[in-house]
């Protein structure tokens, strides 16, 4: 197994073991802590926290493919080329509201807690989705488009049979970097109460104590890597069938 | 079997099919040659309504192309393009499977044709049917397209520059296999292709089109003897044309009775290829050789040189 | 001849499928939805107020009447140019309505009443926004014209907001409780947010030439900035505290300086931190993309290797860099937002304040030059990019 491999698994089994039993790792943080301020986050329990978190990523995450992708999908056919340009102003205009005044902004509309979170992460989450869905779409070898159409595939089964599967790549690419993204997006939520690592990174700064930011951050960033490298390899697996001459 | 009537294509301002009419026999390959923008693509598939024609309609066994929904239409004719198309998310089983598949027909009977065909195409099943398109050579891939289009056994296959990506040496051969393929299921052959030797190699009936208008329809024989139109001529080349007429006479076609002395030529070569061979030996006379081996006939130069005039 | 008829009278009934969408939305926003919200103080929500109850009649029926204007417009008007100044009318409509209403409804002196746009004014807002969107879009603007519609826009509404028209709006009375504080807090979000930017393009220029020449450096760097990028920003900054605070209790004249555990420095550096990605990312990127060709001719023609660099090769890769840059900024002006929870200042401390507060209106105000400053920054960096592309071409 490659090095690669095995700082990987390390990480992992350290993530899975400090989420499991996080009081056994209090003599590594304690000295991180003044005044004899509790050196693991005692609030709630870590894996629920990490988990929850997760979660709202996820959903968020399901939410923004199947509207990015239905709309790709929409606006890459003959009639519903004209809503493309609109599309991708709005999409980008997502992406460009930064997701605290999104948060921020929606609290007042749906209350507090997981809902705003999730809106403002389904929003931030669209751009990459749907972009490549485009270009998954649009540059799907023309030969094969005329092939299919010319042994009589209708227009649907030729999306379900050829363009998707043939984009797919480039799709699962973009919801990788979406939810990768969000994962670390998400910790914000927790100013506005959405359940989360956030929480304990916040409990930190409020009183000053740099072992629980710690805690929430790296578990953080260690979930969005160990995402990252466990997506990357799923894609690999699902396409490994595409290939170009 | 194929009746076109007074087909015409206009995009915009241009007109790039010319109310065009023609009749495909069945059982028959027909080449249809141009240049580039003569319209000869457009003619093509506007057969199997991926172009829509503007006016004028297609017959196929006498009933009209627009009574079904042109997929469906498209199901029952093969289509065979320049870069093959294969999927290249599919093996190459599956590539072939297609429209067998879209037709609803039994597993069992998908497989054994998909081996029937890779055999018949010189493809091992044991080797290739796993296989995925880009693990093949052009040559393969090319003969994978062609297995595909013939799958699910159509009466009419359609063929557009089919051969044009292949290196010369796997193109003769390519083109042997088309004839080969085509006497063994009996299928309606319409080619478009540029080249005007494989027009006349294969071609049965050979259509020639120029700025959207056919031309001349005809054997290759009369485009060489009778051209209808100075185009024809210049297409057909006015340098060679006594020895592409003789490229179109097979020895066995045109021998004498008798035998004689001198080298001897099988049956089915080409009367060019005899005498090229006369030339370089020196002789005056050729034997010609049966399918068994004994000969069966002799052809002298003065025979062979009168076959090369109108 | 029936056919004929058919297909003309179809394609006169063709309505716009967008302005379809907008028209209703806004029809059923304005019947069903509130226009504003009167609250007696900025804490409690509000009552709910159609447009009817708040304007007198002529006020109330010339607003419909321009909003009715603009969905005719959106639904069968093709021209893109009318259907931006219906928009941008309707719009126009809606902010003096808006305006109106807050006047009528407040008693004179009162300094503590609040009136709130409500539901349906934010619904119409929306559709008449889009629908300008859609027009400009299909418009297909230059870069230049962008921006100048851009300055355009920010010139009549600072114009406007400095009239007073918008007074006794609920965000405006905020706006004039928090006057001084908001300008201070402002500037200071711009400068933290260019600030990082400049000391990263600084960095993170020279580093990316160094990873495009040594490709060997690149899965180090690359991966180690990647690292940084996964960890949550309140995190960074949060991590940051301890090492500045040690720093400053070290060293008394970095405490002079302003670097400090809490406030504006973890912030910066965070900041500083998490731009050097897309900036070293896209110069990699950039440099690739410039033809060996160019560069050859370059080599040939006698130029030295800084020389190529710099008059080949970063102009031809500038483009792609200055997209990184823009990224960049972007997520600055977002980020810098969340600096409010470490005392860092900028317009954020608005934002969480009225979290805090349940004061709605607060959070408006700091949210919405945040968007604005971001949109902004994107409009004037992708209109820069843009001139640059056509320039190089």
């Amino acid at each position: 197994m490659s090095a690669a491999t095995w700082l990987r698994g390390a990480a992992a089994l350290l993530l899975v073991a400090f989420l499991a039993a996080p009081q056994r790792f209090a003599p590594l943080f304690a000295p991180l802590t003044e005044y004899g301020a509790p050196p693991i986050y005692d609030q709630g329990n870590l894996a629920l926290l990490a988990l929850a978190q997760l979660g709202t990523v996820c959903l968020a995450a399901a939410a923004s493919t199947i509207v990015a992708v239905a709309l790709g999908i929409l606006v890459t056919r003959p009639s519903g080329a004209q809503f493309l340009p609109l599309s991708r102003t709005l999409v980008n205009i997502g992406q460009t509201f930064p997701p605290v005044a999104v948060l921020a902004v929606t609290v007042p509309l749906v209350g507090f807690g997981e809902k705003p979170t999730l809106i403002a992460l389904f929003a931030y989450g669209l751009l990459p989705i749907f972009e490549n869905t485009i270009t998954g779409l649009k540059t799907c070898p023309p030969q094969v488009l005329e092939a299919a159409a010319g042994m009589g595939m209708s227009a649907r089964q030729r999306l379900r049979a050829v363009e998707l599967p043939l984009a797919m790549p480039l799709i699962l690419e973009g919801i990788r970097l979406s939810l990768v993204i969000n994962v670390g997006t998400a910790t914000i939520g927790s100013t506005v109460a959405a359940k989360g690592l956030g929480e304990v990174i916040i409990a930190g700064l409020l009183s000053n104590n740099t072992a629980f930011i710690l805690q929430g951050g790296l578990v953080t960033g260690l979930m969005a890597i160990l995402l990252y490298d466990a997506l990357a390899a799923l894609e690999r697996r699902v396409c490994r069938r595409v290939q170009f001459d | 079997m194929i009746t076109i009537e007074s087909l015409t294509k206009v995009y915009g301002t241009t007109t790039v099919v010319d109310d065009v009419s023609m009749a495909v026999d069945r059982n028959s390959i027909t080449a249809i040659v141009g240049t580039s923008g003569s319209g000869k693509s457009t003619l093509l598939r506007m057969i199997n309504r991926l172009v829509e024609p503007t006016a004028g309609r297609v017959l196929l066994d006498g009933s009209d192309t627009r009574n079904e929904p042109a997929h469906l239409l498209r199901r029952r004719i093969g289509y065979v393009i320049q870069g093959h198309g294969l999927f290249p998310h599919r093996t190459v089983a599956e590539n072939i499977a297609t429209v067998p598949r879209l037709l609803g027909w039994q597993p069992a009977r998908i497989r054994a044709r998909v081996e029937e065909l890779l055999r018949v195409f010189q493809l091992d099943p044991g080797a290739y049917a796993d296989a995925f398109p880009h693990q093949l050579s052009g040559g393969q891939q090319q003969r994978v397209g062609v297995a595909r289009a013939l799958a699910a056994e159509p009466a009419v296959l359609l063929m557009d520059e089919p051969f044009g990506a292949l290196d010369p040496i796997i193109r003769a051969k390519a083109q042997e296999d088309l004839l080969d393929i085509q006497r063994r299921f009996g299928t309606t052959i319409v080619l478009v292709t540029h080249d005007m030797d494989e027009a006349f190699r294969l071609g049965g009936q050979v259509a020639v089109m120029s700025a959207g208008k056919l031309l001349q329809y005809d054997r290759p024989a009369v485009l060489l003897t009778r051209p209808a139109d100075p185009f024809v001529s210049r297409l057909t080349g006015v340098a060679d044309r006594a020895l592409k007429l003789l490229s179109l006479t097979t020895a066995g076609e045109a021998a004498l009775p008798g035998g004689c002395e001198g080298p001897q030529v099988a049956a089915s070569v080409s009367l060019r290829e005899v005498l090229s061979e006369l030339v370089w030996s020196g002789a005056r006379a050729a034997a010609v050789l049966g399918a068994d081996g004994t000969p069966s006939g002799h052809l002298t130069v003065a025979a062979i040189l009168a076959r090369g005039r109108p | 001849m029936t056919a004929a008829l058919q297909a003309a009278t179809a394609s006169r009934l063709k309505l716009d499928p967008l302005g379809v969408l907008l028209s209703i939305a806004g029809a059923a926003a304005l019947m069903f939805l509130p226009f504003v919200l009167v609250k007696a103080n900025r804490i409690v929500p509000g009552d709910p107020r159609a447009l009817g109850e708040v304007l007198p009649a002529w006020g109330a029926l010339g607003c419909e009447a321009a909003l009715l204007l603009c969905a005719l417009v959106a639904l069968g008007v093709a021209d893109a140019r009318v259907r931006l100044a219906a928009a941008l009318l309707g719009v126009v409509a809606l902010a003096l309505a808006v305006a109106a209403a807050g006047d009528a409804l407040t008693p004179p002196g009162n300094k503590v009443m609040r009136i709130a746009p409500g539901a349906a004014f934010w619904v119409l807002l929306v559709a008449l926004g889009l629908m300008a969107t859609d027009a400009t879009t299909r418009l297909r603007p230059g870069p230049g014209l962008r921006v100048l519609f851009l300055a355009l826009s920010f010139g009549v509404i600072g114009l406007v907001l400095a009239h007073g028209t918008f007074d006794n709006l609920s965000v405006m009375r905020e706006y004039a409780v928090n006057a001084t504080r908001f300008a201070h807090e402002a500037r200071r979000h711009v400068w933290l947010a260019l600030g990082s930017l400049g000391a990263a393009v600084i960095v993170a220029l020279p580093l990316g030439i160094l990873c495009h020449r040594v490709p060997r450096l690149r899965p180090g760097v690359l991966g180690a900035l990647n690292v940084i990028q996964t960890i949550p920003a309140i995190a960074l900054f949060g991590i940051l505290m301890a090492p500045l605070g040690a720093l400053a209790t070290a060293l008394p004249w970095a405490g002079e300086l302003g670097i400090r555990g809490i406030g504006a420095a973890p912030a910066a550096v965070a900041l500083f931190l998490y731009s050097l990605l897309p900036i070293v990312a896209n110069t990699v990127a950039g440099l690739k993309r410039v033809s060996r060709a160019a560069v050859e001719a370059a080599r040939g023609m006698g130029m030295t290797p800084w020389q190529v660099l710099s008059g080949v090769e970063l102009i031809l890769a500038l483009p792609v860099i200055l997209t990184g840059i823009r990224v960049v900024l972007v997520q600055n002006i977002g980020m810098v937002t969340i600096a409010a929870l470490i005392g860092g200042g900028g317009l954020g401390t608005f934002v969480f304040q009225g979290i805090g507060q349940t004061a709605i209106d607060l959070v408006l105000l700091g949210a919405i030059p945040i968007v604005a400053l971001a949109f902004s920054a994107a409009v004037l960096l992708d209109a820069l990019v843009e001139v640059m592309d056509r320039a190089r071409t």
